[in-house]
């Protein structure tokens, strides 16, 4: 069953096909990953740390060249067209966009500065970047009060709302969202879901989002899947991925059933084990 | 005890005694510190857009020079003088920028995600290409550079002042500042700091670097054009004019690699600080400082304050 079927019948706009991915040469990163996004829809790739979700996200964003990882294997199909042919600001243009894990605010430009390098590849329409930064300010209300400070400064949270609004303002089709919740208090972390929610809602903008808090990305995705060790090893609605066994005792700390044979535990449980 | 009095006392009270020696020396200082600024300035567009020290920014200033001169020459004297100066600086602005194009697609793009050591060893190898062009399109002879500056003087109070230098420092000024209206309001000066801050992250929000990088090396090849007329008109075009980018090295070290204050600041400070002690403490050391004084300056800097006067602090990029 795939993430299309689960959500409309409408085709998926992303088609990640089975992909391997190799660093340097030597480094096997992902070994076979096969995805599938829908229009309109909000789909996690969950794991942990060294699973290959980033990389995932950049194959499909095309800026695995800038860290000399390439795709060696597989297709990947956005609106249609594959990315390979595409440059990563081309690749913008057509409406996939990525919000880099760590924020990645340009530090010595403000938070306004940050938003308006988002609209780059729109030229110079100015009544609509104008038009979007109010609308991106309408999202993130925090970000008008600190428009003049230097992104720098700002605070963790702050700075993710500026990647996010950044994105936001090259009008894009889908969003790649990295590891939102990455240094931020749980308060905070459920505030911006609730805007990534709200922009997916009001927009129709995708997202597709690579998390390790497995429980928040499951309340607001529809779809998820568990990527280990370069592979896909679980798919399937949030619903039935939070309501799954092992996702419960690996991914959301929801044991209960007292301490199991490490026997019985299937390969990829065991290595999480030993992470965990 | 000779020693500390020449070395502490004797050039003060000589200042006091010689005000307008002193103020003259001053003027002259400043000028010339304009000048390597001038220099300074293109190296810093570059380094702050791709972290490249550029070797053949000097190279670039003769080059630009060397064409505007030769594309004069060309023209002869059917035309009225201020045409052709005019026509020649298009001209060669023009050349600057088809330059700026071939080195990102055939000297940067191959190069990209490369050490930067070999980035700038490739500037390094850039500089003599753009040396062996200049020679053998325009010849390797010292060339006079008329575009009709003043060179008369200016007497302001007993103190001397050439009007080159003047046109010179008035030419840097406006300059600057446009350089820093472009740097901060403009939509393409926005993404060149980007650039700057986070080259993943602009990559990742649509900016091309291609296209940046060009208009880096364009901006850069103007600046170089710029200091190539001034250094040129004052002592004609020369192969020892591609030299003056060693001098801007120490600027850059006082200044900062990445600050265009800097440039002008670290650029003054060396200027002057080379002419007064060249005058001033001449019992000390006997003469000729000039040659190697801004690199024991940059040497203490390197020392004490790396980053330089208004550097950023230095961030191992990962």
């Amino acid at each position: 069953m795939s993430a299309a079927e689960v959500e409309t019948a409408t085709d998926a706009l992303l088609k990640v096909n089975n992909i391997e991915v190799i660093y340097d040469h030597v480094i096997l990163v992902l070994r076979g990953v096969s995805l599938e996004v829908p229009q309109g829809g909000i789909v996690a790739i969950l794991g942990g740390n060294g699973a290959g979700k980033t990389t995932t996200l950049k194959a499909i964003s095309n800026l695995l060249g800038t860290e000399r990882g390439e795709v060696t294997k597989g297709t990947i199909e956005f609106d249609g067209i594959g990315v390979e042919a595409s440059s990563p600001n081309e690749l913008v243009k057509r409406g996939c966009i990525q919000v880099m894990e760590g924020r990645h605010c340009f530090e010595h430009l403000t938070v306004e500065e940050n938003l308006l390098t988002g609209a780059f590849t729109r030229g110079g329409d100015r009544a609509g970047i104008q038009a979007d930064l109010e609308m991106v300010y309408t999202y993130f209300p925090r970000l008008r009060e600190r428009r003049t400070s230097l992104a720098g400064y700002t605070s963790g949270g702050e700075q993710q709302m500026t990647a996010i609004g950044r994105a936001l303002m090259s009008r894009p089709k889908m969003i790649l969202l990295d590891e939102p919740s990455m240094g931020l208090a749980p308060q905070l972390v459920e505030q911006i879901f609730e805007i990534v929610k709200k922009i997916n809602e009001q927009e129709g903008v995708t997202i597709l989002l690579a998390e390790q808090n497995t429980n928040v990305a499951l309340r607001y995705a529809k779809y998820g899947y568990i990527l280990e060790s370069g592979r896909v090893v679980m798919e399937g609605a949030a619903e039935s991925l939070r309501n799954n066994e092992d996702v419960k005792e690996f991914y959301l700390g929801l044991g209960g059933e007292g301490r199991r044979s490490f026997r019985d535990i299937k390969h990829y449980r065991r290595r999480k084990r030993w992470l965990g | 005890m000779d020693v500390l009095y020449a070395l502490l006392l004797q050039p003060f009270v000589f200042m006091a005694q010689e005000p307008l020696i002193f103020a003259e020396t001053v003027v002259k200082g400043l000028m010339a510190g304009v000048l390597y600024s001038l220099v300074a300035l293109g190296f810093v567009l570059i380094f702050k857009a791709s972290g490249v020290f550029n070797f053949a920014q000097g190279t670039l200033a003769l080059f630009a020079a060397l064409t505007l001169v030769g594309l004069m020459e060309k023209m002869g004297d059917g035309l009225p003088k201020a045409a052709i100066v005019v026509i020649a600086i298009v001209a060669t602005i023009g050349v600057m920028i088809l330059l700026a194009m071939i080195v990102e697609r055939f000297v940067l793009r191959p190069l990209v995600n490369q050490e930067l050591i070999i980035l700038f060893m490739a500037t390094l190898g850039l500089s003599y290409v753009l040396e062996g062009v200049g020679d053998l399109t325009w010849g390797s002879d010292v060339k006079v550079l008329d575009i009709g500056l003043p060179d008369g003087v200016f007497d302001i109070g007993g103190v001397y002042v050439e009007q080159l230098d003047v046109v010179a420092a008035i030419v840097a000024g406006s300059m600057v500042t446009v350089l820093a209206i472009f740097f901060n309001k403009t939509r393409i000066g926005r993404a060149l700091r980007a650039v700057a801050d986070d080259h993943q992250a602009a990559l990742s929000v649509g900016i091309s670097l291609q296209q940046i990088w060009v208009i880096v090396w364009s901006v850069a090849g103007m600046v170089a054009l710029v200091a190539g007329v001034m250094w040129g008109s004052k002592s004609g075009v020369q192969f020892s004019l591609s030299l003056i980018a060693l001098k801007a090295l120490p600027v850059l070290i006082l200044g900062g690699f990445t600050s265009i204050p800097g440039a002008i600041v670290g650029g003054l400070i060396i200027g002057l600080g080379e002419k007064v002690v060249e005058v001033f403490w001449y019992d000390v050391h006997g003469g000729a400082v000039e040659n190697w004084f801004a690199y024991m300056l940059a040497l203490v800097f390197l020392m004490f304050r790396p980053q330089g006067l208004f550097g950023d602090k230095i961030i191992e990029r990962v």
